[in-house]
This record gives C-alpha cells, structure tokens and sequence, in this order.
C-alpha cells in the first residue's frame, strides 16, 4: 500500500511517500521531505509532500492513504497537517488517520523504557511515557520540564530534550522528531485492517487562552 | 468552455465554502455558498477569539467543502481553479484556509489563487447583479474592516482612499451593544432597536468630520465613548435608559458619517456606482440613508443581498473567478498568508 505520512506538531515540516507491506507490517520510505522551520509550516508542507510523491515517482492520486501526526503540538502549526491531511482525504477519496506525534517517534526508539518529550513553548514540554515494546504508559500530557514524571524512562528522545537540556539526566536517543516511518508504524495495524479512522481531532491539551469579560470598564465622565 | 472554480474564506470566524460557474462571456454564476459560523462559541467573550476560531475552522473546513459539492450537484473534478483568502485576517484562521486550499489544489491537480478578503467583498457583488461598472467605488464596512476604496479593475486594482482609524462600524456595534445590555454581535439588535426610537433624540458625535481631519477616514472609537458616557450619565441620575433612542441616534451617527464620505468620495473622483458590502451593509438604515443619497448624487448603489454581504467563500470564488478571465498568474505553491495583506495587493 502506498501512504502518505505528514507531520506538522514540531518544528519540523515532516512529509513522506512510504510503502507498507500490509501482510508482513514492514515499512518502507520511499521519499521524504524535511525541512526543519517553526515558522514555515502553512508555507511549505505542501510543496513538500508535492515534492516528496515526483521522488518516489507517484501521483498522488495513486495513495492509499493518509496519515497525519495529531500533536500534541503548538496549535498554529499543528493545524497546518491536520487541515492539509483533512483536505488530501477529501480530495482524493483517502482514509486519513490521525496518530499521535510521541508515539511515531517512539515507535523509531524502540527497546527500553523510553520517555519522549516535545516542546510546548511557554517553558513546557509535551510528553509520553513508554515501555520496552514501545506501549504508551503514561501520557499525553503538558508539563514544565521538571515536572515530567521520568519513572523507569532510561532514555529520552524528541526535540524537547535538546530545547531543555539539564531537565532530563537521560541517555538521549534520536529520533527529534516524529518521522515518516515512525507515522507510518504506528497508524500500520489499523491501515493494513482498512479500519475506520479516528476523526481528525488534534491533541491541543490546552484550552484556548481567552478570559469571560468581566464588569465592563466606566468611562470617565 | 465555462469553468467551475471553488472559494474557500477562513478570515475571521466564519469557513466559507463557494462554487461559481465562469462563463465564457466573463459572467459568474453562483453554484453553492456553504458557511459554518464559530459566532455563538464567541458570544460569551463579547467578540471573536482567535484561537477559538482556528480550532473551528480545522474542524469545519472539509465538511462544509463536502456540502459545497453536495449543494452544487458538482463532483471534485469538475473544480478548474480554487481561490483562498491570503488576507487579512486573524493569522492562524487564515493559515487553516490556506493550508486546506493547497491541499485541494495538490489533490485536485488544479491552479490555485490566493487573493484578498476585501476585494471578495466588492466581487461577490457581479453574483447577484452582474458585471461591475469599472471604475466604482466600495464602501467595505464589518466588524474588521471600515474601508473606501476606488476599484479600477476588481481582479488586479483597487486603491484605498480611506479607513478607520481606530475601530470598524461593527465594531462600534458590539461595544455599543455591552454599554446598554444587548447581545453581541450587536449590530441586529441594534438596529431592530433603532426601528423603534428617535435618530434625532440625541446629538451624538460624527467622528472625523472636522475641516482639518483626513477627508475620507473614518473614526468611531470616539462615538462609542459618547454613547458609554450618556448611558452612564443617565444611569447615575437614576433614570431610565431610553434604548431605543440610543440604539437609533447612535446607528443615525454611523450611517451619516459613512454615507457622507462615500457619496463625497464617489463625487469626487467621479465614480459613477458605488458597491456597499461587507456584514454591516445588512444594516436598514445604511443601505436606507445610501439609498436617498446616492440617487440625490446621480450615483448608481448596488448592496449585495445580506447573506452575500458577510463573510463567506462564494466571494472568494466570485474573486477568483475574475482573477482567472483576468489571465493572471497563480500563486507560488509556497505562499504565505498574510494578516496584514493590503486591499492594493488583489493577489498573493
């Protein structure tokens, strides 16, 4: 089956044309896309995943489906891949299935407890917590970097452990960011079964920031 | 051969949506007009959140495309060329449009267009009564914008001759309506209000009307603080708000001052029609007061029907529709959205 995995919940603008064997679970990337700006997400995702599908030699309207990174992530960018994966599905007649963001990039670090961790801005991490086979334990969820329950983690991956450096006294492993292989493995099972995707809703884990207007404000006669 | 193109406006808080047919002989026909609006999940905060507003947009964007092509009996295929808001706008609502239009565009394999919000507001006029008589002039007035502005050739050049300094006329509507207990957005209840009251009961201010202010500018920042001061005054007095009075004298200040510039303006460059849109053109008393003005002044007024007059993605697609007969060049596949985008800047 050919997908299209895209991720936009990080700093990276993530997109990539990969192969999955739906019988033997095994992944192949065929092209991927990466360019690593906070700021050019609505700019360049498509371009990118435009350029990723000339690599491979594939039109697009030859995937199978879609699968899009849901965050957690900073919300501006984050929607860029969820609305970009929404709009692809529509447009071509795709299942697109959401995954989590930590989770592809676990699913690249399998093997030991593994704590992942992400940048949130406002001087907090987004992170997860997995097992040896790569089983989420604990997580999504917001916290300062400090605050980060590491338990049994006996290494660390994900940007966020570069952006905060002396939070997380952890070997740390790649990959920063969550991958095309990484997407691809964990939306795998629920693909390769044609199961009916999740709705395309991102993990904000964060209300927006807008306060109920109090007793209105006199002027001054 | 006609052609189908599809608009998509995410701007503000409302995901927009259109389907138009461009006929051969430059005329475009409205197909579909989906809208899904996030104004009541803005209400409580008294206007609109952007993030509030951005989540809804990514929520909304592809089912309402669904009905657009439902609405319109057409298939994804059928789509030539897709035109999104560039701008302005709220920067992440805008992103989500523009985002999605890309993606269509890559899917669809079609041209894209991104194109100015405010000049969607003059084209979506040539929906409902044809080709515009170039040169024109349009008075953009909603909760975001206040604006005049002289449309050369709607696809490629219009020039501002002058906004609001401080806040739009919907603006003022919706501070208006917290000062004497109305809903928001204010300017319905405003103007059902108004039906009852006296213009002339209270002299309130026409702002930037003075012999040394720019003669073609707008402020209404001032008018609000009059209408909260002589609530204020009344309440300390003890006597009873007449809101209908208010309501009324308040609308009469707005549609006055916005009339009286338009039809000078229009005068002055000698502009023959005058395009009245965006949300606050649904107002009764300006389209009424526009109305007997302009046909004193010898000026042709053409106010779209409410529902084309907010925001919404047939005037997108309506603008595009006239980029692409206008043979312009699409849009580079890495462009940005831009929330301060100049009305002079027709496309990105």
């Amino acid at each position: 089956m050919l997908l299209l995995a895209l991720d936009t919940s990080t700093p990276a603008v993530t997109a990539g044309i990969a192969s999955l064997d739906a019988t033997s679970g095994a992944v192949d990337v065929l092209a991927e896309q990466v360019t690593v700006d906070a700021r050019a997400h609505g700019e360049l995702l498509t371009p990118q995943l435009t350029e990723a599908a000339r690599m491979a030699g594939i039109k697009l309207r030859e995937l199978d489906a879609v699968v899009c990174g849901a965050g957690p992530g900073p919300f501006t960018g984050l929607r860029v891949g969820m609305v970009t994966a929404a709009a692809l599905g529509h447009g071509l007649g795709l299942p697109a299935y959401p995954v989590c963001g930590l989770d592809a990039i676990a699913a690249e670090a399998t093997g030991e407890p593994l704590l992942v961790v992400t940048d949130a801005r406002r001087r907090e991490v987004y992170w997860a917590r997995y097992d040896a086979k790569g089983v989420r334990v604990a997580g999504p969820a917001v916290s300062a970097p400090l605050d980060v329950p590491v338990a049994d983690a006996v290494r660390v991956a994900g940007h966020g452990a570069q952006v905060y450096p002396d939070a997380f006294d952890l070997p740390v492993v790649a990959p920063s960011y969550p991958t095309p292989c990484g997407l691809v493995r964990v939306a795998a099972a629920a693909i390769a079964a044609g199961a009916e995707p999740e709705p395309l809703t991102p993990q904000y884990l964060r209300r927006p920031d807008a306060q109920e207007p109090g007793e209105r404000k006199r002027v001054r006669q | 051969m006609s052609k189908i193109i599809m608009g998509i406006e995410s701007s503000c808080d409302e995901t927009g949506v259109g389907l138009v047919r461009l006929h051969d002989d430059g005329t475009v026909e409205l197909l579909a007009d989906e809208v899904a609006s996030s104004v009541e999940e803005h209400a409580r905060f008294g206007g609109v959140v952007p993030e509030v507003a951005s989540r809804a947009h990514l929520a909304a964007m592809a089912p309402t495309a669904r009905r657009a092509f439902a609405t319109a009996g057409l298939e994804l295929r059928d789509v030539d060329a897709i035109a999104v808001t560039a701008g302005p706008g709220l920067a992440g609502a805008l992103l989500v449009g523009v985002a999605a239009a890309k993606a269509y565009a890559a899917a669809l394999d079609v041209p894209l267009y991104g194109v100015n919000h405010l000049a969607g507001h003059v084209a979506v006029d040539t929906l409902e009564h044809g080709p515009l008589p170039e040169p024109c002039l349009a008075l953009l007035v909603s909760g975001g914008h206040t604006q005049l502005l002289r449309v050369d050739t709607v696809a490629s050049k219009i020039t501002e001759l002058g906004s609001t300094v401080d806040d739009a006329a919907g603006e003022a509507y919706d501070k208006v309506a917290r000062v004497i207990g109305l809903p928001y957005p204010g300017g319905p209840p405003i103007d059902k209000a108004a039906q009852q009251g006296d213009p002339a009961a209270i002299a309130f201010p026409r702002g930037m009307t003075g012999p040394r202010d720019a003669k073609f500018d707008f402020s209404f920042s001032g008018l609000k603080t009059a209408v909260a001061r002589w609530v204020e005054a009344a309440e300390r007095r003890g006597d009873a708000v007449p809101v209908d009075d208010v309501c009324a004298s308040f609308q009469e200040s707005v549609a006055d001052v916005l009339t009286a510039k338009a039809v000078a303006a229009a005068t002055e460059f000698g502009l023959p029609a005058m395009v009245i849109s965006g949300g606050v053109a649904a107002n009764s008393r300006l389209s009424a007061l526009a109305a007997e003005r302009c046909a004193a002044a010898g000026i042709e007024l053409r106010v779209p029907r409410p529902r084309l007059c907010t925001d919404n993605g047939a005037m997108i697609a309506a603008l595009g529709a006239h980029v692409v007969a206008a043979g312009i060049s699409p849009s580079r596949p890495d462009f940005s959205a831009v929330p301060g985008l100049p009305v002079s800047t027709v496309t990105v």
